[in-house]
């Protein structure tokens, strides 16, 4: 299978390439020997993978099968039972991160406006308020914003207040961006607008970003690789590339490469589907 | 006939109002025992410049006075027994029996603790609305949402800043829900303390004593001072909610 590539992909220990070049292809992320279970259902056991840095890195797998909750162990919202994640070898409190949450009304707070949500973890960090103000609105610019943020994010669509947590998530200039099924509360026209959003950060900032999805044609046409999980314990049952050229339109969904790569994907799925 | 929709709320009091008219008229209740409309609203406009107002202001003193006291006690409480759900677990039984606890069971144990004065009004009546605004806060603050609190903590909120930006924010429509129904009980308390707690002034004093001298026009002035001073206390809590909690039930 040439589309396959292993999990843990070590370089040789023998050959050094030039440090710049080093620094880049070490993997950004590196989870060994990860474990969790809840109550007595295993979810994860011993299990490693290695996040490669400035990717997007889709995640999809059968229901159920851990996606939320390696998300969820990598991002420190629920500590695993053993095992070890290293950002460039730190620990997580010891580098910036960004997390969005699948259901954006809860994850704002309806007492801040748009602004002052997207400020909050610039405040937590100790940032004075005209430096706050003012890297919010660099941000604005920079990914070309247009809504209105004296709003409350109350009287947003659903689609302008996933974008207030994206860059809620972004404003810290995080190393690495989780995003948890973020559009699947959205209605379609809605998700294929913020899709092109999500494009456009990623190719803008090239932060390392881990994007678990439900539909497999925006896992694919999002990703750089593709990470297939199986079920019970998840393992890694396949860690595609997919190197499309970016900016990626409708017509990618329509190219052979784009094509042969989903169905792949689909078929490792529905195999790990009939065996779980 | 949409620029007439905002004068709706008036069709009920016209009615009530038409209807009393029509019973006076026809006599069908004695006329001692039910005054006119315009006796009535007579008498409510000479004793508000007068003894009526008086009392009324007193009345209002009261229900200010303990549920001040009641939110004070109550909230920073609710809070603390909020933030944790076992310590909250370990008194709900005791708040709960005490909540349940007909408040005006209490009079003769506050009377032997503070005498006749104000104190003993003023405390029973904060001792029932604590305990609601109390169960409310704790409420508000457990039920904060778990995604909320999840995301102040990825953001790098410490527990302190979680309790203060978050969970407290979050408890604010209940602790409102619990203000509303703890002033209500306050007057409640009050009121009935006014009647019957030895008392010299207040709505209540002002309504027994016009029944006791069969002043039937002035008792019912002084039931529809209550009974504005109810609604007014209920109205202004719900300005303040939705000027200051602008995303309740958003
Ligand atoms: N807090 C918890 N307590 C007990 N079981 C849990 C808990 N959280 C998750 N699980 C279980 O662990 C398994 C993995 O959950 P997880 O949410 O990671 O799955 P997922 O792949 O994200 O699923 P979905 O596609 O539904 O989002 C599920 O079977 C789930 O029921
Ligand atoms: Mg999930």
């Amino acid at each position: 299978m040439s589309l396959a590539q292993p999990a843990l992909k070590i370089e040789p220990a023998g050959v050094m390439p030039p440090v710049t070049e080093a620094v880049f292809k070490r993997p950004h992320v590196t989870i060994r020997g990860l474990s969790k279970r809840f109550n007595k259902t295993v979810i994860y056991d011993k299990f490693d993978l290695d996040i490669p840095r400035g990717k997007l890195i889709s995640v999809f797998g059968p229901n159920g099968c851990g996606k939320s909750t390696l998300i969820n162990m990598i991002a420190g919202l629920i500590p695993p039972d053993e095992g070890q994640i290293l950002f460039d070898g730190m620990l997580l409190d010891e580098i910036k991160f960004g997390y969005v949450f699948q259901n954006y009304r809860e994850a704002l707070f309806p007492w801040l406006r748009a602004f002052d949500n997207i400020a909050y973890p610039l405040k937590m960090m100790g940032i004075g308020k005209a430096e706050r103000q003012a890297r919010v609105e660099r941000l604005v610019e920079r990914l070309g914003v247009k809504i209105d943020l004296n709003r409350y994010p109350y009287v947003m669509s659903g689609g302008q207040q996933q974008l207030v947590s994206i860059m809620r998530a972004l404003v810290v200039e995080p190393e690495i961006l989780f995003l948890d099924e973020p559009f699947s509360a959205l209605d379609y026209e809605m998700t294929l607008f913020m899709r092109e959003q999500l494009q456009r950060i990623f190719v803008e900032t090239g932060t390392t970003t881990v994007l678990v999805s439900h539909d497999l044609e925006e896992a694919v046409y999002l990703a750089d690789r593709v990470l297939l999980l199986s079920r019970h314990p998840a393992l890694v049952a396949d860690f595609v590339t997919y190197d499309a050229p970016r900016p990626r339109t409708d017509a990618t969904l329509s190219d052979a490469d784009f094509v042969q790569i989903k169905a792949h994907c689909l078929e490792v799925f529905q195999r790990e589907v009939r065996k779980g | 006939m949409k620029r007439l929709e905002p004068l709706l709320p008036f069709v009920g009091v016209v009615g009530l109002v038409a209807v009393w008219y029509f019973a006076v008229w026809k006599q069908i209740v004695d006329p001692v025992l039910l005054p006119s409309p315009t006796t009535t609203f007579w008498a409510l406009w000479k004793g508000m410049n007068g003894e009526l107002g008086f009392d009324f202001i007193k009345t209002v003193y009261r229900t200010t006075m303990s549920i001040v006291i009641a939110a004070a006690i109550a909230i920073p409480l609710g809070i603390v027994l909020g933030s944790s759900e076992r310590l909250y677990r370990s008194l709900e039984f005791v708040i709960d029996f005490f909540r349940s606890t007909p408040a005006s069971a209490m009079f003769p144990l506050f009377l032997v603790l503070f005498g006749v004065g104000d104190e003993t009004k003023i405390s029973v009546a904060a001792f029932g609305a604590m305990l609601v605004i109390l169960f409310n806060v704790a409420y508000g603050v457990m039920n904060a949402r778990k995604t909320r609190l999840l995301a102040a903590k990825v953001m790098g909120a410490s527990r302190l800043r979680v309790l203060s930006d978050v969970m407290l924010l979050e408890s604010l429509p209940q602790t409102f829900v619990g203000l509303r129904n703890g002033v209500s009980l306050a007057l409640v308390i009050v009121v009935v303390a006014e009647m019957f707690i030895g008392s010299q002034d207040g709505l209540g004093h002002s309504v027994f004593e016009a029944q006791q001298m069969f002043e039937m026009p002035r008792m019912y002035a002084a039931i529809f001072a209550a009974g504005a001073l109810g609604y007014g206390l209920n109205l202004l809590f719900l300005l303040i909610e939705r000027r200051f909690v602008h995303w309740s039930g958003k």
